[in-house]
């Protein structure tokens, strides 16, 4: 009985949650380190599935790619006999970082401090001076390099997305995302893709404020004035936003064009030019040719707690969010095209890259936004944001004037981190 | 000797102009220091050197650099700043009757309304000069960075 009101206490001191339908943020969940630690050991070292690089990032046997869980460094490999691996990038010896290169290919990881070597699944291969040399003892009898190899972590590759877990519980990932959810990442995955490069950029704000960011059609026309001050209009445009049915943690946004244009492939949207204002003067970079069977010029798709899916007109890009601490995040942009692309198409993907990242037309004003909320919440932890848009209609899916996707995720998010609901009455409740 | 000096001069004297512009806010002069079919990129070196064309940045014709300088202007939301520019290393790797080619590194400060300036990117710059009627204007100038990692946002060009 103590221990569990000591368990109580200790999870309201974290955080506690003024209502539990999401509606109500503690902001302290933006900068306090006690959240933070406690993120990196129920979500990301918890039932999650990690979004570590595309397949096509490691095409070939020792091929491997650093990368992180959280702010646990890990490294992503393809074996000799071409499977996927990861591994906890920390030498099972004294703790050194193993692998040092972002990128590369090699047979066997080997650690500088004392060459402690390592296969590319991370079991230990052999330490220099096992047996000793000249009289010295070595390691003892007892010493089986079985024992020793680097954390190994499950694998899994979903049609060229290639996550990782350190749980050994969780459900398989089709499972984890649902049906729902594998059926949009199929829209975008239905055929092999290839890894084009990526772009990279920091912001100063916790890694949620991206993710409440991807699940807010809301903010979409009001902060992003791209499309209004070049007088575009997106006529015949519908909207679908649903979470995954399951912990409301992964969720999509689709913008679809409801007439299809037929004819010309290259056929551009819809823009109308006014005498007054400005007009694009080269607009192929809204173009949109059809490849998927939903018409759609956005399709913003996070899949927690490390992976946002995006097509942006022809643009496709999966979005690695790595948290750096209570007070800011990476954001790791992996753009791809399809492998039977032609060069046409490939050349608009990289034109459309103008659209996204850090430099990107109608994205760049994201990183703006979540700095602003960080700075506005550092000092205040116990207020909390009122986040109310359509709350009276929550199966309301076909439109972009909604907060419930975000209202799902910290439903979610609480769940998953055990943090408390304050009791109306004043008193602290389970 | 002297033909070399003058043609080192022509294309410092363009970065010149190139850094005034931007530095001090008159962006819209931008895209005229380039000609109409010209290539502007700005692209992670890590990138490059594997051979992968991901851009941070990319306008493949001038009427996209005025779109850019438009869509900053009236449209992009970011927080005011400004870049210094440092360049170093210039170097004219080949001269032809159609076009200077030169590398040169960068070096851009950028400082915010805090007051606090820091480093915003380092790389190098990759270019060609050809001569018009107006004189010499970029015919493409590609900004290879290793400050891969972006701070916030990036609006002005490199």
């Amino acid at each position: 009985m103590g221990d569990i009101s000591t368990d109580l206490e200790k999870r309201f001191s974290v955080a506690e949650f003024p209502k539990g339908d999401g509606s109500r943020v503690p902001y302290k969940v933006f900068s306090s380190q006690d959240v933070y630690d406690r993120e990196q050991e129920r979500i990301y070292r918890g039932p999650t599935w990690n979004f570590l690089g595309l397949e096509d990032e490691v095409k070939s046997p020792g091929d491997f790619k650093s990368t992180f869980i959280g702010d646990t460094p890990v490294v992503l490999t393809r074996t000799e006999d071409g499977e996927l691996a990861a591994w906890v990038n920390r030498c099972a010896h004294r703790g050194a970082m193993v692998c040092r290169l972002a990128r590369g290919n090699a047979k066997s990881h080997d650690c500088v401090y004392h060459q402690w070597s390592y296969d590319t699944r991370g079991n230990l291969l052999g330490v220099p001076f096992r047996r000793g040399q000249k009289g010295a003892e070595g390691m003892p009898k007892d010493f089986k390099p079985a024992n020793h190899g680097l954390r190994q972590l499950r694998v899994q590759n979903y049609r060229g997305l290639v996550f990782a877990t350190f749980s050994d519980s969780v459900v398989d990932f089709l499972d984890y995302v649902g049906p729902d959810m594998a059926g949009f990442i199929d829209r975008i995955f239905h055929k092999p893709v290839e890894y084009l490069g990526c772009t990279r950029q920091f912001s100063n704000s916790n890694w949620k404020l991206y993710l409440e960011n991807v699940k807010d059609p809301y903010h979409a026309s009001l902060l992003h004035l791209f499309h209004t001050t070049f007088n575009i209009f997106r006529v015949g445009m519908k909207a679908h936003c649903q979470t995954d049915n399951i912990d409301g943690l992964h969720s999509i946004i689709l913008a679809i064009k409801e007439q299809e244009n037929t004819g010309d492939a290259y056929k551009e949207q819809n823009i109308r030019s006014y005498d007054e204002g400005f007009s694009l003067e080269d607009d192929s970079i809204l173009a949109l040719v059809p490849e998927f069977d939903v018409l759609a010029t956005n399709h913003i798709q996070p899949i927690f707690p490390q992976l946002v899916i995006q097509q942006i007109h022809n643009t496709l890009v999966a979005r690695q969010l790595l948290p750096k601490g209570p007070n800011n995040f990476e954001l790791i942009f992996h753009f791809f095209g399809y492998a039977d692309d032609t060069v046409e198409l490939r050349a608009l993907r990289v034109k459309q890259a103008n659209l996204v990242g850090p430099a990107g037309y109608i994205s760049m004003e994201d990183t703006e936004a979540t700095e602003l909320v960080q700075q506005g919440t550092v000092r205040d932890g116990n207020a909390h944001s009122v986040i109310e848009m359509a709350r009276d209609a929550p199966e309301q899916k076909n439109t972009l004037i909604t907060e419930n996707l975000i209202r799902s995720f910290w439903k979610g998010y609480q769940k998953l981190m055990d943090l408390p609901t304050t009791k109306t009455d004043g008193e602290h409740g389970a | 000797m002297t033909k070399d000096l003058m043609v080192r001069l022509e294309v410092q004297c363009l970065l010149d102009l190139y850094i005034d512009v931007i530095d001090n806010d008159r962006l819209e002069e931008w895209p005229a220091l380039f000609v109409e079919d010209c290539l502007y990129e700005i692209i992670p070196r890590e990138n490059e050197d594997m051979g992968l064309p991901a851009p941070v940045m990319r306008c493949d014709n001038q009427r996209m650099l005025r779109d850019r300088v438009i869509s900053l202007r009236n449209a992009n939301i970011f927080s005011p700043q400004t870049y210094r520019h440092f360049l170093s290393g210039l170097v004219i790797q080949s001269v032809s009757d159609a076009e200077i080619a030169f590398t040169s590194n960068y070096l851009v400060i950028n400082s915010n309304q805090a007051g606090q300036s820091f480093v915003y990117q380092t790389g190098r710059y990759l270019g060609g000069l050809v001569v018009t009627a107006e004189g010499w204007r970029f015919s493409r100038l590609r900004c290879i960075f290793e400050t891969s990692r972006v701070q916030t946002l990036l609006a002005i060009p490199i």
